[in-house]
This record gives structure tokens, sequence and C-alpha cells, in this order.
């Protein structure tokens, strides 16, 4: 009877924690060589199909490279040698309403903007440790690091 | 005569300018692949630069210092060929047309309908949004149940052919979002239709 009841919370409390958190911000579609994805102090190799959630950071090897496509069909992939954070991503896919920021710690980075950055200019912001990017509805290319790493 | 401050202060100067920069950042814009470019903003250290031609770039060498400039094609291409190349196939969408009051498509959205499921077949992981339409003809309620049952036929369509079921998502959005605006009660074939998101 105890242990019943004892599993009965474990469930519940697993029910409860579980969808916390767990928001859906986008799908890895590409993954080639060494990709990591950072998520709660736990790394686990990035696979095709994998979902991504804000607060993820995402990490490629010297041979890695990864390709990303968010729910409001923003385009994010990396180089190598490249470390980007997903801070934050909510997106109503009925208004199109929403905020997308994500941080290139390193490395490079190609982005195609999707519904957010259409919807509003604010809406989308790539950072860099030297740099804030403000993007209004577009493609861009972002390098960032130490020219000794 | 130059005095001993002067040739200090010359020192100090060069010595600053042969410093090794801090950073080796880039910031590029690239044309939109309809042909457009947009805008991109680059803000450091209280500076900013406007990017909004293709190809346009900006350097920063440190937190502050912004040289905007412009990159070729080739360039880009050299210092981001990986991230480029790891970049996903496109979001599109197609339509499919219905015959009135019925969950069976036209003929030629029938041929059409074999094009998208090559298109989903060629992406990895995809994603897959069915919206079913309908036009003005009959009740509210029963609209939201034909388109519903529209988008479900096409979907059915593609797990037959061995799209996993799981990653379609299908939705019936009725009468509600016609592609031609009409009165109630008019028929009209091109809102007749499911839409289909593939990502």
């Amino acid at each position: 009877m105890n242990r019943i009841v004892l599993a009965l919370v474990v469930v519940v409390t697993a029910l409860g924690v579980a969808p916390a958190g767990a928001q859906e911000a986008g799908n890895i579609k590409v993954a080639k060589g060494a990709v990591q994805v950072e998520r709660a102090g736990q790394q686990v190799p990035a696979t095709v199909g994998a979902v991504v959630q804000a607060g993820d950071v995402v990490v490629t090897g010297p041979d890695g490279s990864v390709g990303i496509t968010f729910l409001d069909n923003s385009l994010l992939s990396a180089g190598p040698n490249s470390v980007l954070a997903i801070d934050r991503f909510t997106f109503d896919s009925t208004t199109h309403q929403g905020s997308f920021e994500s941080s290139l710690r390193k490395g490079t980075l190609a982005v195609v903007s999707g519904k957010l950055a259409k919807q509003s200019p604010d809406a989308m912001k790539v950072k860099t440790p030297a740099a804030v990017l403000g993007v209004r509805g577009t493609e861009f290319l972002v390098r960032t690091g130490d020219p000794k790493n | 005569m130059v005095s001993r401050a002067a040739l200090a202060a010359l020192a100090l100067l060069l010595l600053v300018g042969c410093a090794k920069p801090m950073r080796d950042d880039l910031y590029a814009l690239l044309p939109d692949q309809d042909g457009q470019t947009g805008v991109l903003s680059v803000e450091s250290g209280g500076r900013q630069a406007v990017l909004d031609r293709p190809y346009a770039a900006a350097r920063v060498t440190e937190p502050g210092r912004v040289a905007a400039g412009a990159i070729t094609e080739q360039e880009a291409r050299q210092a981001f060929g990986a991230a480029l190349d790891a970049q996903p196939g496109r979001p599109t969408s197609f339509i499919l047309y219905f015959l009135e009051a019925r969950d069976e498509l036209t003929p030629d959205s029938r041929q059409l309908l074999d094009r998208i499921v090559d298109e989903i077949a060629r992406r990895p992981a995809p994603e897959i949004v069915v919206i079913g339409h309908t036009d003005r003809v009959g009740a509210v309620t029963y609209n939201d149940t034909l388109s519903l049952r529209r988008a479900e036929r096409v979907r059915d369509v593609l797990v037959k052919v061995g799209i996993a079921a799981d990653r379609i998502r299908v939705a019936g959005r009725g009468e509600r979002e016609p592609l031609v605006p009409t009165a109630d009660e008019v028929a009209e074939a091109r809102n007749r239709r499911v839409e289909i998101n593939v990502r």
C-alpha cells in the first residue's frame, strides 16, 4: 500500500515537473561531426530530429556543424568550434508574436529569420560577447571570437 | 627640437596602434532568397552600424570599435562555408484543392500530391502541418468538420506512402480563412483547399 502511494507520488511529481521548461523551440535538421546539446547541466549528442528548447546550449566540435529549424521558421546553423545558446524562445503560431534571443559565444553562425522577425522588428535578437544584433527580416552571418582561438 | 614628452606620447600611440585586435568579429548581411535584402543593426559598446545592402559587413575588433564595410560573396563562402552548408532546407508550403462539399481531391491536386510526397521524403526529420479549409457554403460548424476531414484525408494519404504519422499535425480552419473572400453561401473552388506546410 505505502509503496503504491509512493509510486503514485513519484509519477505525479514527474508529470508535474516534466512539462515545465520542456517547451519545444526547434528541431535539429542537420548534425555533422561532433555536436552536443547542453541542457540543465547534462550534455547529450545532438541527433537529427532532436528537439531544441529555450535554455539549451548547442556546442560543435572542430569537425562539427549543426542546423536547426525553429517553430517560427527561423533557420540557425553553426559551423565548427561554435557555442550557440538559445536564451529565449516564445512564439504564438496564430498571431506570430513572441521573442527569440540567442547568443553566439564563439564560432560562426548563419541565420535566416522567420515569422517572429517579420511580425515585429524587435522580436529577434542575436548577441555575441561584443555586440547585439537587431534583425528586421533578413539573412545574415555572424562570426565572433578571440583571434587566438 | 622634439620634447621627450612628445616622443613618449608618440611611442605610446605606436604601441596602441600596433596592438593585436582583441576580437575577430565579422557581421555580414546576405541577400534574401527572394532577391530582397533586409536590415541588420550591429550595436557594440554604444556604437552602431546599420547593414542594409547585400554583403554589407561590420567588423568589431573590440567592444565599441565598429568598422562598416563590405565583403564579397567568396569571402562569405570562405568564412562561413560550414555554417552555410549546415543550413536546414527552407520551409515551404503547398495548396491542394478539393471537389465541392467533399473530401476528394481535384484531379490536378491529386497529381501535385506526388511532388509533395517527394519533397517531404527529401527532408531529414520533416515536420508537416496540414490545415483544411472550406468555402462558405453551409453552416460554420459543418465547414469546421469538413475542413478537418479534408486535412485528415491528406494526412492519411501521406501516412499511407510511408511518412511517419507523428511528424504530421492536422487542423481544420473551416470557412474562417478564405483565400478569396466571398459573401456567405458563395461556392468558391479556390477556398476548398488544404494547405500543407513542410519544414
